[in-house]
């Protein structure tokens, strides 16, 4: 098949390839690119372990063409933590024992970042309405929610 | 209990951080997915549109024209190698590529070879194959009629649906009680089909290394060592040798049951590696993953409970059907082809009770594995916690009244069922107590008594639940023949760090961090300084894997053995260090000393380099020690869950309003995980008791193949569960601990259930199969003459 020129900046890092005009986002992320930690959970967008944020907004990435991040910013998992230092919704998900087997974790995450970026005091019901389109099949959510609490209240503090 | 260890070390009872979390919250773990190996190919799967059907042709030319496709592999190529058909782990056989015939819709009929994922799924597209469907048996009670067609034309002489016939009990002395009882109830209760559906599906890669003959798959399985046995007991007579295959399993993205099963891709994907010599990658897709993997329940139940007016119960009575699918496939026990159903006489004090079941074959997929439970324990709870409320109802007794009256009391353990088991300790009154204290039951009757006054719907909902988990005791539990015991091989290095392996797996539960735990009690090292690993057969001792809730009734278990033993060797070298007798140390965590001088002390960590470098003489070198656990009992971990729901008129639609649950798995190593396990288990007993289904149209075509209709419950249907516990330690664990990952699955729904039908029981309704959806109250409402 014939292949497309994009150039795509991926946590900060300018990748300029070619490749098939069929090949999903999520699979250039991971096997072109090796960045694994973002996941594949389902084939419907559903389970939301292939979220990442384009360009400020999380977008479930086994439903996007790469062809379609061309010229774009992409952020994924790999890229949360800053000089050493984690974000605080990763310190939160630590802290509040919000994962447990980790697949749904990397989505959960980049749902949460461009979350709170548009609220940092959100309610609980806010945050469940929030990742509903992300399942977890071990935590029941509920220290999910406790842990972007713990993010929300770090970063109304200043702490990123 | 105040833990015994300071929190530096982190022994048993400290909320540890887990050891996990770092490399998973960068995106760093390491799933099967992303195992990639220089010239690696992939697999993909063609499956069968019809659920039972003759295959008249494969047409492979137009796949194998397409560049990129090396291969694909049909039924009649791996025939040559007879190697089309595997045992079950219930020493049933399926296919792994069918010959000639195909038995359920979505059934793997040929696999493509090719050199990227994406050129593997156009092969699958271009693949031909002409069907000849055959009349499609999808109801288990249909199989059984006498002009049902025979589905295993494969068995020889095979003459009829049925598979099994499996009965316990005492069945004239529960027919006695239920002559002589004042009151017996009966109920039908269909537990469905409902499938795991872990967020990571599943998948290998295996890469046979022709030079050496070794074999070595990265696979999604709870089970590696068993699997490593199964494969050389499969492939043995093509050249597979036990000490050449290694199964690693990785970061294992959620089990539940799914992952204990050999599914016929990972064969395949194994052939295709030893074939060709190359790397080969097979995932599955999540359609794939649920239309096809091992499903859970399926059990078709007819219930009866016996007692007395004063509202004590005598004896339990219970048929069941157990479709299979197209083979018996389930993950079961050997001696218990029901697994472990005969636990259903729950928490009460029975007289007598009497269980039979029947197995069937239907044409669907194959199964009948657990779903986040111990062999068929779900089924089983659900039954009594049903049964029991219907019966406290029909005597217009308050349902916890009810319960506190039929409890095996504290003093009756250990207590032996009516059904043989041997119940290690319990104390139900006080976990029921606990969680209507928590929850204010009284309050809650009155708010409900109030509502219905007005006509609102309001529903409050108990289990008292029992678990029976930890298999098993080598006398009764083996699979394939493979006693059940498991394993713990602990080595402590020079510097005082050690490395701790075992037989088991996590896929979640946090063992790097909870055996780590174990390990910092017993001997005091900080778990900082304790690595965990699993999930390598080169590497780890063997163990029947992480499923069952076994992993802490008998893996925690060996690890503690095992400690012990380096224990007794550190007192003897901790005795030649101090010039004293042994007899005259004693141990705080961290080390010995001399009684009566706290000052002469050794620590573990100093005692750990004397071990290599200054060791009494006479004694062998080293600090470390093997234990492979049998564990004398089960463990009975239990609890009591109440449920409040509140109904919507108008639409049906149920609100969980409340949910309290209060577990007892006996000790705990580590609450916060703990809790976590439970909050998960909640909701996985949630979602099959509101929303998870799988069903078959009379074609035998899946309704919920994907997750559009196969519903998990998202954040926003999930209450915020509320916890609390009991504790009543095990009397034969060396940890007093029982296992908790599955309680909660277990006992949730029931209350749910229960919740539901008592808001509507003065309707008339008396029992709601699961999943209760808005659809099924709306109908009930309506036929009930309600208006929204």
């Amino acid at each position: 098949m014939a292949k497309v020129p994009i150039t795509v900046t991926v946590n900060g890092v300018e990748h300029s390839t070619e490749i098939e005009p069929r090949l999903l986002l999520v699979h250039f992320l991971r096997e072109n690119l090796r960045l694994t930690g973002t996941h594949i959970g389902c084939d419907t967008s559903h389970c939301g372990a292939c979220t990442v944020v384009l360009d400020g907004k999380p977008i479930k990435s086994c439903t996007a063409f790469a062809v379609q991040a061309d010229g774009r910013s992409i952020l994924t998992v790999e890229g949360l933590e800053q000089d050493g230092k984690l974000h605080p919704l990763q310190d939160g998900f630590f802290q509040e024992h919000g994962l447990q087997c980790g697949y749904c974790t990397p989505g959960m995450l980049m749902t949460g970042y461009a979350f709170l970026k548009e609220n940092d005091d959100p309610t609980d019901d806010e945050i469940r309405h929030a990742i509903s389109g992300n399942l977890c099949r071990c935590t029941g959510y509920v220290n999910i929610v406790k842990a972007y609490q713990y993010a929300a209240q770090k970063m109304r503090e200043g702490g990123a | 209990m105040a833990p015994k260890t300071s929190p530096e070390i982190g022994g048993m009872g400290h909320s540890v951080k887990r050891k996990e979390d770092p490399r998973f919250l960068r995106g760093l773990g390491n799933y099967v997915d992303d195992v990639n190996l220089p010239g690696m190919l992939y697999l993909d799967i063609v499956r069968s549109p019809y659920a039972h059907a003759t295959i008249k042709n494969i047409d492979i030319s137009k796949a194998t024209a397409i560049p990129g496709v090396l291969a694909v592999i049909t039924g009649k190529d791996l025939e040559k190698y007879n190697l089309h058909w595997m045992p079950t782990l219930m020493s049933d056989t399926q296919m792994v590529l069918p010959v000639d015939k195909v038995m359920y819709q979505a059934q793997e009929v040929a696999a493509v070879l090719a050199t990227d994922r994406y050129i593997a799924a156009d092969g699958v597209e271009a693949v031909e194959i002409d069907y000849d469907p055959l009349p499609v048996v999808v109801d288990p009670k249909k199989a059984l009629l006498p002009d049902a067609p025979v589905l295993r034309t494969d068995k020889k002489d095979k003459k009829d649906n049925h598979i099994w016939h499996w009965e316990w009990g005492n069945r004239e002395a529960t027919d006695k009680l239920f002559s002589e009882a004042d009151v017996t109830v009966k109920e039908d209760i269909y537990i469905p089909r409902i499938h795991v559906s872990s967020i990571e599906t599943c998948g290998c890669v295996a890469h046979f290394d022709k030079v050496k003959g070794k074999l070595t798959v990265w696979m999604t399985t709870q089970a590696p060592h068993a699997i490593r046995t199964v494969f050389a007991l499969v492939a043995g007579h093509v050249g597979l040798s036990e000490e050449k295959i290694q199964i690693i399993s990785p970061d294992i993205g959620g089990g539940f049951g799914g992952k204990v099963p050999v599914y016929p891709g990972y064969v395949i994907a194994v052939a295709a590696s030893v074939l060709t010599g190359k790397p080969v990658k097979w995932i599955e897709d999540r359609m794939e993953n649920l239309q096809a993997d091992s499903f859970a329940r399926d059990y078709h139940i007819t219930a009866e409970l016996a007692g007395n007016k004063d509202g004590k119960l005598t004896a339990l009575r219970i048929k069941t059907l157990a479709d299979h699918g197209y083979t018996d496939a389930a993950a079961n026990p050997s001696k218990f082809p029901a697994g472990l159903f005969h636990v259903c006489t729950g928490s009460y004090d029975l007289k007598a009770a009497h269980v039979e079941v029947d197995g069937v074959y239907t044409n669907k997929p194959p199964g009948g594995i657990a779903y986040r439970c111990s062999f068929r324990v779900t089924e089983a709870v659900h039954t009594i916690e049903r049964m029991a409320d219907v019966m406290a109802h029909e005597l217009g007794m308050d349902a916890a009244e009810f319960r506190m009256k039929n409890f095996i009391q504290p003093e009756q353990f250990p207590y032996k069922s009516a059904l043989d088991w041997e119940y290690d300790s319990g104390n139900y009154a006080a976990a029921l107590q606990l969680a209507m204290d928590r929850i204010g039951y009284a309050d809650l009757r009155k708010e409900q008594a109030e509502k219905r006054a007005r006509g609102e719907l309001m529903g409050i909902g108990i289990s008292s639940f029992t678990e029976i988990v930890g298999a098993g005791p080598s006398k009764h539990f083996d699979i394939l023949g493979i006693k059940m015991f498991d394993s713990a091989e602990i080595r402590v290095h020079p510097t005082g760090k050690v490395i701790a392996r075992f037989g088991t797996k996590s896929q979640g539960q946090g063992h790097e961090t909870t055996y780590a735990q174990i390990v910092a009690e017993e001997l005091g090292f900080p778990v900082d300084s304790v690595l965990v690993e699993e999930g390598d057969t080169d590497t780890a001792p063997y163990g029947l894997g992480t499923y069952a809730s076994r992993s802490t009734p008998v893996a925690a278990a060996a690890c503690a053995i095992a400690c012990r033993k380096i224990k007794d060797k550190a007192r003897k070298i901790a005795a030649y260090l101090l010039e004293a007798h042994e007899d005259d140390l004693e141990w705080e965590p961290g080390k010995f000393f001399v009684k009566g001088s706290p000052d002469r002390a050794k620590t573990i960590q100093e005692i750990s380099l004397a071990a290599y470098t200054n060791h009494p003489p006479g004694m062998e070198a080293g600090l470390e020690a093997v234990n492979y656990y049998d564990p004398p009992n089960l463990t009975y971990p239990f609890g009591s869950y109440i449920c409040v729901v509140d109904i919507d008129k108008g639409t049906g639609e149920i609100k969980v309003r409340r949910f309290v649950a209060v577990d007892d798995c006996g000790n705990i190593i580590n609450p916060m995980i703990v809790e976590g396990q439970i909050h998960g288990g909640l909701t996985m007993g949630l979602g099959p008791a509101l929303y998870e289904e799988i069903q078959y149209d009379e074609s035998g075509n899946i309704l919920q193949g994907s997750f559009m209709n196969y519903l998990l419950p998202t954040a926003v249907e999930t209450p915020n569960w509320e916890t609390d516990k009991t504790v009543t330690p095990s009397p034969h664990h060396p940890l007093g601990a029982k296992g908790v990952g599955e309680s909660a699955t277990v006992g949730a729904p029931a209350a749910i259930v229960n919740a539901v039908v008592d808001a509507l029981w003065h309707l008339g309704v008396r029992h709601i199969d699961i999943p209760i959806t808005s659809a099924k109250v709306w109908k009930l409402l309506r036929d009930a003459g309600i208006k929204g």
